[in-house]
């Protein structure tokens, strides 16, 4: 991770990681997504969806931060983020991405 | 179930058409008006307004028409009975929810006081000019039910079968009164109570996610549910599935649709209320409705004490239309005469009933009014004269 | 008669190509899913604000009617999973005031488009402000009448083309906030579909006001308005608001107008209270009640 100045704290921090789920067949590829991931986690696929659109795919899947701007910016509801598995138990502060 | 007796101001009470319009609706349970201001309705949302805070109904003044009928519509589905008021300029404006309430399948009363048109008419003077327009005004195929009363009495009683039957049926219910009956004041007798037969409207009782809006009993007539009961249900005004889901193909139009139609149809009998009076041994039927009613009676009356057979037939349910008894009528008399308040409307709809087999004479009866007993009398006379089936006989009076 | 649902069979994308469910999905009748909008039409992403917002503000959504009027917005109604009504045009303001009186126990939001809420229910907007009924309006605005087809809406901006203005729109658009504001409204704010965050908050805290409150988003129609005035899809419709939005919240609502690609003012304007209408019944109501000395 890149900081314009370095956190004192920074040792401390734990950054989350997040898992992107993509249900590919309710995409219709508007790359909302992908354009604004703030850490290029995603990029649009190839392959053709049932409904012939091009979805995306996780790219670059441990720089996901959990701050679900693909989730929310999907006009289709077919994308999510959760938090990774590991890190749930590890209950560590979850960062929404806001405020 | 019985009258809520709050709503009801049992006891004998010299009304006019209006109040006992607002008494009756009271007692029939209605507990929400949506209105805008017209003559000569207004005395019926003044008078229910005035009683409104005791009863515990709730009303608002809407900014037209349209969003009025709107307002009730979505009044009735938080499971209050609910009507509104108005005259024929806003009839015309309401016939874009009076599709909707029929598409949505949603019980509530509209009141139209009659007075003539067309545009802006003359709004004191009583009428009969909408009855057409209130079964065919709104686009597209549909059934609906139109009590027109003739007297304070009947106002009342009407008013109560109106919203017996918009739940019955899950539809709006019109009732078509005029400016004369509006403010013509007699004697009206409301029961107690418990005399009063109210329908309850059917609920639908099973689980939350088992509910679909569309989903019809045998009776064609699916049960409702309450805003906020937890349903989540979706209605809407386009072409729907059971589950009130938009289907865009003529297939699921036909299955929507159809059944609209038929659950009034394969229940007319059920629904029509019509009054016969010396019909058995009739030569000449007069077929009247509404305030016309009172001058056709007594016409009748007149010319049985100078020996000619004539009967009444008086439509307290204009729509849907009584085709079979008048179809059954044209076989044995030999004449109808239609008095109505307008150039000729509901004559039609005799005249195609009676196919050919009588005769119909149409009486507009336009500028002496209700009172206009002699017209009826001059034609119950021509009548004798007729020995063959003639045209449906349309003839506007000179200086008309 | 037919079975019901057997005859009318649609057609249902597996949805299964990943594992878990949506987060929104309890807030949305998913089997209707797909929706109706276009590829980069924005509508959703107000949708999903909305969905956002509810699970926010932590109310209670058997509570809530959600109404509609006709449009590509106004199919909203069909896919949100409350209590749900898709009207005629122009009038879901009045069917929901309806529904407010009757029942002041419900919680009423109209989401319908811009010419569907200013244009033919112009009258009912401004008035439902006067009265303050309680209710929020979510305004989608494409700067054009998509269902039909790309028709001239009262929020077309001067010179832009539609179907109906061949020539360039000729008529001043409306200032929704701007009519809002000013009709009486206690919550006012604008945002565009790029701003979900912001606009999600709006509308969390717009449910939890009593009273009249809008909220407007402004939404890429790539289907009509940016193909028909060439500005591209969605996405560079998204683009562009990156680049010329400026949020200026507590803005006088006069200073809202949008030109034709000009800077977007956003941000929340208005936050005031005000009686609302069932306040001022209630009231009115205890006190004939008092006086007529009824319990
Ligand atoms: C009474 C009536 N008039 C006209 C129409 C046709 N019509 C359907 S949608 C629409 C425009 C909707 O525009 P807007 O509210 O901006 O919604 P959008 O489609 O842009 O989301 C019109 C004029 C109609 N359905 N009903
Ligand atoms: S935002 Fe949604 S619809 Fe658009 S490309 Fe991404 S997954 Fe597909
Ligand atoms: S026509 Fe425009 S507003 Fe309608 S769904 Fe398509 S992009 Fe969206």
């Amino acid at each position: 991770m890149k900081f314009w100045r370095k956190p004192l704290d920074l040792d401390k921090i734990t950054v989350p990681h997040g898992e992107v789920h993509i249900f590919k067949d309710r995409c219709k590829g508007c790359a909302f997504c992908v354009e604004y991931c703030p850490k290029d986690v995603l990029d649009m696929s190839e392959e053709f969806n049932i409904k012939g659109y091009h979805p995306p795919y996780v790219k670059n899947p441990d720089d996901c931060l959990e701050c679900h701007l693909c989730e929310m910016l999907c006009p289709e509801f077919a994308i999510f983020v959760t938090l990774k598995e590991e890190e749930k138990s590890a209950k560590v502060p979850i960062n929404k991405g806001e405020k | 179930m019985k009258a809520d007796p709050k709503g009801v101001l049992t006891g004998s009470h010299n009304l006019s058409g209006n109040q006992a319009c607002a008494e009756g609706a009271l007692a029939a349970g209605c507990r929400f008006l949506g209105l805008y201001p017209i003559m000569p309705a207004l005395e019926v949302s003044e008078r229910f307004l005035e009683r409104a805070p005791r009863v515990g109904a709730t009303f608002i003044q809407m900014e037209d028409e349209i969003s009025a009928l709107a307002a009730v519509l979505g009044a009735s589905w938080t499971g209050k009975r609910s009507m509104t008021v108005t005259s024929g300029p806003g009839l015309s404006l309401m016939m874009e929810h009076l599709g909707l309430g029929v598409m949505l399948e949603t019980p509530c009363v509209i009141i139209d006081i009659q007075s003539v048109g067309p545009g802006l008419g003359l709004p004191t003077r009583a009428a009969q000019g909408d009855i057409m327009q209130s079964r065919w005004g709104s686009h597209g195929d549909y059934e609906i039910v139109v009590f027109a009363p003739s007297s304070p009495q009947e106002m009342f009683d009407y008013v109560i079968k109106a919203f017996n039957l918009s739940e019955r049926y899950r539809i709006p219910v019109a009732v078509m009164s005029d400016a004369y009956l509006a403010r013509l004041q007699e004697n009206v007798v409301i029961p107690p109570a418990e005399e009063i037969d109210i329908e309850p409207r059917r609920y639908f009782k099973g689980e939350t996610d088992k509910y679909l809006p569309f989903k019809r009993d045998k009776d064609f007539v699916p049960p409702m549910v309450k805003i906020g009961d937890g349903y989540r249900f979706h209605v809407t005004g386009l072409t729907h599935d059971d589950r009130g889901y938009p289907i865009m193909n003529e297939e699921c139009q036909e299955y929507n649709v159809h059944p609209l139609v038929k659950k009034i149809r394969d229940y007319t009998d059920e629904i029509i209320e019509v009054q016969e009076t010396g019909i058995d041994d009739a030569e000449v039927v007069i077929i009247s409705y509404g305030t016309t009613a009172r001058a056709a009676l007594k016409a009748m009356e007149q010319a049985r004490s100078a020996g000619i057979k004539v009967g009444s037939l008086k439509l307290a349910t204009v729509w849907p239309f009584p085709e079979k008894r008048i179809f059954e009528l044209a076989k044995k008399v030999k004449a109808f005469i239609v008095p109505e308040m307008n150039f000729g409307q509901l004559v039609f709809e005799v005249e195609r009933c009676s196919i050919g087999k009588a005769n119909v004479l149409f009486i507009s009866h336009g500028e002496k009014g209700v009172e206009n007993i002699d017209d009826i009398l001059s034609a119950i006379r021509q009548t004798q004269q007729m020995n063959e089936v003639k045209k449906c006989i349309i003839e506007l009076k000179k200086g008309v | 008669m037919e079975e019901p649902t057997k005859a009318i069979k649609e057609i249902h994308p597996d949805p299964s190509a990943t594992s878990g469910v949506h987060p929104m999905e309890n807030l949305l009748r998913m089997e209707r899913m797909p929706h109706i909008w276009c590829p980069t039409c924005g509508i959703g992403l107000a949708v999903t604000a909305f969905t956002a917002a509810l699970t926010k503000a932590n109310i209670d959504t058997n509570k809530m009617s959600i109404v509609s009027g006709i449009g590509c917005t106004g199919r909203v109604a069909g896919y949100v999973k409350l209590d749900s009504f898709h009207t005629t045009h122009g009038r879901p303001i009045a069917f929901g005031t309806g529904i407010r009186v009757a029942n002041p126990g419900i919680k009423v939001v109209v989401f319908s488009g811009d010419g569907d809420l200013i244009a033919i229910g112009g009258n009912h907007f401004i008035h439902a402000a006067r009265r303050n009924i309680d209710m929020l309006v979510i305004c989608v605005n494409n700067f054009i009448y998509a269902m039909t087809g790309g028709q001239v809406a009262p929020t077309t901006p001067l010179a832009a083309y539609a179907t109906t203005s061949p020539y360039g729109c000729v008529e001043p658009p409306f200032n929704i906030p701007y009519i809002a504001d000013s009709a009486g409204a206690v919550y006012v704010a604008r945002w565009t579909t790029l701003h979900v965050r912001r606009l999600t908050n709006s509308i969390t805290e717009a449910l939890q006001k009593t009273g009249f409150s809008v909220v407007e988003v402004i939404s890429p129609c790539g289907m009509y308005y940016s193909r028909i005035n060439r500005l591209g899809d969605g996405l560079d419709m998204m683009r562009f608001y990156h680049d010329n939005v400026e949020i200026r919240n507590g803005e006088d609502t006069k200073n809202l107008d949008i030109g034709f690609q000009t800077k977007i003012i956003c941000g929340k304007f208005v936050d005031r209270e005000r009686p609302s209408y069932m306040e001022r019944y209630n009231q009115w109501l205890s006190e004939v009640k008092g006086a007529r000395g009824e319990g």
